[in-house]
């Protein structure tokens, strides 16, 4: 069991630190869903199978096709896929960043036994069923489906008004 | 090393490649994605501690995530759209760039 979540969590974490890592745009965007993939595979190992697929919906099949377009809308040439390497001091000290919180949340997470009973380290996962999902998201949780719901149309709609763009701007561009 | 510990050492890794990576690129889409990174770690979180520890309603932990993968969608498509808005005004998605608010 742990070696599968060893697997799993191997390939998650190189495809992101290689997707953050690399200078193509597009090669981290491909990679991304790589990484993507390996998290919605942790949600199956982990019984979440619900949210293993709202994983691939979401991420893989949405979010991964709105970035590529960002990237191939926002570069100035075909050779501007590769940006000009970052200085050394940023780089630096944004990797110090990560490892100092690395260090910290690790060593705090080895040290807790996080009030965990041996017996609950070798439960079976909750017994959760779609169609009890769904009565609780249609039943006490109705009124955050509303609201996330909102937030989501007023989100995109906010969006397609950021990136259209006034009149104005598309007058002043225009031929 | 228990499971969940393993689980919680694995969404530690994902949200510092993501922190290491919004704060040492300066691509706005590669920052986006690294808080996009952070964000799925959290939802590690949520999944790990509903399998491990008891909770009385079963299914809590899975809606938590549900609702924050909604949201983190959300705010990728604005944060997307803020990023083509700048590179129209600027030409260019370098923060360094976007410093029209800087005092």
């Amino acid at each position: 069991m742990n070696a599968v979540l060893a697997l799993i969590a191997l390939f998650t974490l190189a495809g992101a630190a290689a997707a953050l890592a690399l200078r193509n745009l597009i090669h981290s965007a491909l990679l991304l869903i790589a990484s993507w993939f390996g998290i919605a595979a942790f949600y199956l190992w982990a019984g979440a199978e619900f949210v293993a697929f709202a994983q691939v919906l979401v991420y893989v099949g949405a979010v991964s096709m709105v970035v590529l377009f960002a990237v191939l809308l926002t570069r100035r040439s075909r050779a501007d896929l590769a940006p000009t390497p970052e200085s050394r001091g940023r780089a630096f000290s944004g990797l110090f960043a990560g490892a100092a919180v690395a260090a910290v949340l690790g060593g705090t997470l080895l040290g807790s036994t996080l009030n965990l009973t041996p017996a609950g380290a070798n439960a079976p996962p909750p017994r959760l069923t779609v169609r009890h999902l769904g009565e609780l998201l249609m039943g006490p949780q109705a009124a955050a489906v509303l609201v996330v719901g909102v937030i989501l149309t007023v989100a995109l709609i906010g969006a397609v008004v950021i990136a259209a763009g006034g009149r104005e701007t598309a007058r002043r561009e225009g031929p | 090393m228990t499971p969940l510990q393993g689980c919680l050492l694995f969404s530690t890794a994902l949200f510092c490649v993501g922190l290491a990576g919004a704060l040492s690129r300066s691509n706005m889409i590669l920052v986006l994605l690294g808080i996009e990174l952070m964000l799925n770690a959290a939802n590690l979180n949520f999944i790990a501690f509903w399998r491990y520890l008891p909770s009385p309603e079963p299914a809590i932990g899975v809606i938590f995530a549900i609702f924050s993968i909604a949201v983190a969608a959300a705010e990728l498509a604005v944060g997307l759209a803020l990023v083509i808005a700048v590179y129209r005004h600027r030409r260019n998605v370098r923060l360094q760039d976007a410093s029209l608010l800087k005092g």
